[in-house]
């Protein structure tokens, strides 16, 4: 089953891809697409060195539902902050994390939240101690970050890819 | 109701066209390349959204694949550009 | 608009995501300009390349599946696109900064 759910994603997302870009449900699309997505996938096995076991997939949707709410919140807060450059500059600074997940696709994953939220830039992660460096925009409460960003992200990425 | 529509798209055109030419100031001014790279990423994005909301004006799809151009453009020069920076290289043997 | 009258409830929240979404995205490039510093700076895009691109795709569907009657939802290919693109552009360039600052 787990092995499965691993194979099935990547042809599954490029056959939605491909019915998004033409925009139709039609039967010999959904046909072609298929077709593609399977040739695709089957070239790409070849690049990819190991293949992710995402499982309880379910807890996918809890973790995206919080990363849209974090967008919004940190979006007013990063357009507070703008306004507000001419009085008072931000005080940036980088912060420094132990992290406990190993799995490559789930520090991928955590990473573009991280990014994609505005205010964090991930910047680096040592492979040896896994400590990540990240860059913050408005550094008041460093263990708070921690905290958040281990309760928040790190643990529902794990019990989703480990 | 399409007045408050028609008026709202005139205004986020004029956002967008204004996010660009920030973005352009900022790609002049510099001062280090970074800041150039970042300023270019920025003025793709605001001009993909701006292709958008002339989709939205005109009602024709023909925009969205521009849009859809734009933005992977702007991704591949942008990540190229980065690379370089990093390295001096963009694809290295 | 092609001549069609759009329901209110299209047009309004249509209007008020295009407000939103033109908004932010002014805001980060003024950011770009405000800020001092690449490390800040480079938070600022941030915010049109999110929440921002995020308002007007959505805007962007309202309003053409009211035009074309059906649900047209190929706008989320670009969410998607700008999404996941995005903050890979700012992890290299804050790589590169940091390197060249060395």
């Amino acid at each position: 089953m787990r092995r499965l759910t691993g194979r099935i994603l990547l042809p599954l997302a490029l056959l939605v891809a491909w019915l998004l870009l033409n925009d139709t449900l039609s039967f010999g699309q959904v046909l072609l697409g298929a077709l593609f997505a399977m040739l695709i996938s089957l070239a790409i096995r070849q690049l990819r060195p190991l293949a992710a076991q995402p499982h309880r997939l379910h807890l996918l949707f809890g973790l995206l539902w919080h990363v849209l709410l974090d967008i919004i919140r940190s979006n007013i807060a990063v357009a507070a902050v703008i306004l507000g450059a001419n009085r008072q500059q931000p005080n940036v600074g980088f912060i420094t994390i132990p992290l406990d997940m190993r799995d490559p696709h789930g520090l991928a994953m955590l990473a573009v939240i991280l990014t994609a939220t505005p205010g964090t830039v991930w910047t680096d992660l040592s492979p040896d101690t896994n400590k990540l460096t990240l860059h913050v925009l408005d550094l008041k409460d460093e263990a708070g970050w921690i905290r958040l960003i281990k309760d928040r992200y790190e643990r529902p990425l794990m019990e989703i890819f480990e | 109701m399409n007045a408050i529509l028609d008026w709202a798209i005139h205004f986020a055109t004029l956002c967008f066209a204004l996010a660009m030419v920030f973005g352009t100031v900022r790609l002049i001014i510099g001062p280090t390349a970074p800041d150039r790279v970042l300023a270019l990423d920025a003025v793709y994005i605001n001009g993909m959204l701006g292709a958008l909301v002339l989709g939205i004006r005109f009602g024709t799809t023909v925009y969205f694949d521009i849009a859809l151009l734009i933005g992977l453009f702007g991704f591949v020069g942008a990540t190229a550009m980065a690379k370089f920076l990093l390295r001096g290289e963009v694809i290295e043997p | 608009m092609n001549g069609t009258e759009l329901s209110p409830w299209i047009a309004l929240p249509a209007a008020a995501l295009l407000i939103t979404g033109g908004l932010l995205g002014l805001l980060g490039a003024l950011g770009l300009l405000r800020l001092s510093g690449f490390y800040a700076r480079i938070h600022a895009p941030t915010l049109g390349n999110t929440l921002g691109a995020g308002c007007v795709l959505i805007a962007s569907i309202l309003v053409s599946s009211a035009i074309a009657e059906r649900p047209v939802v190929h706008e989320v290919l670009i969410t998607l696109c700008v999404i996941l693109s995005s903050p890979v552009t700012a992890m290299l360039l804050m790589r590169a900064a940091i390197y060249r600052d060395r």
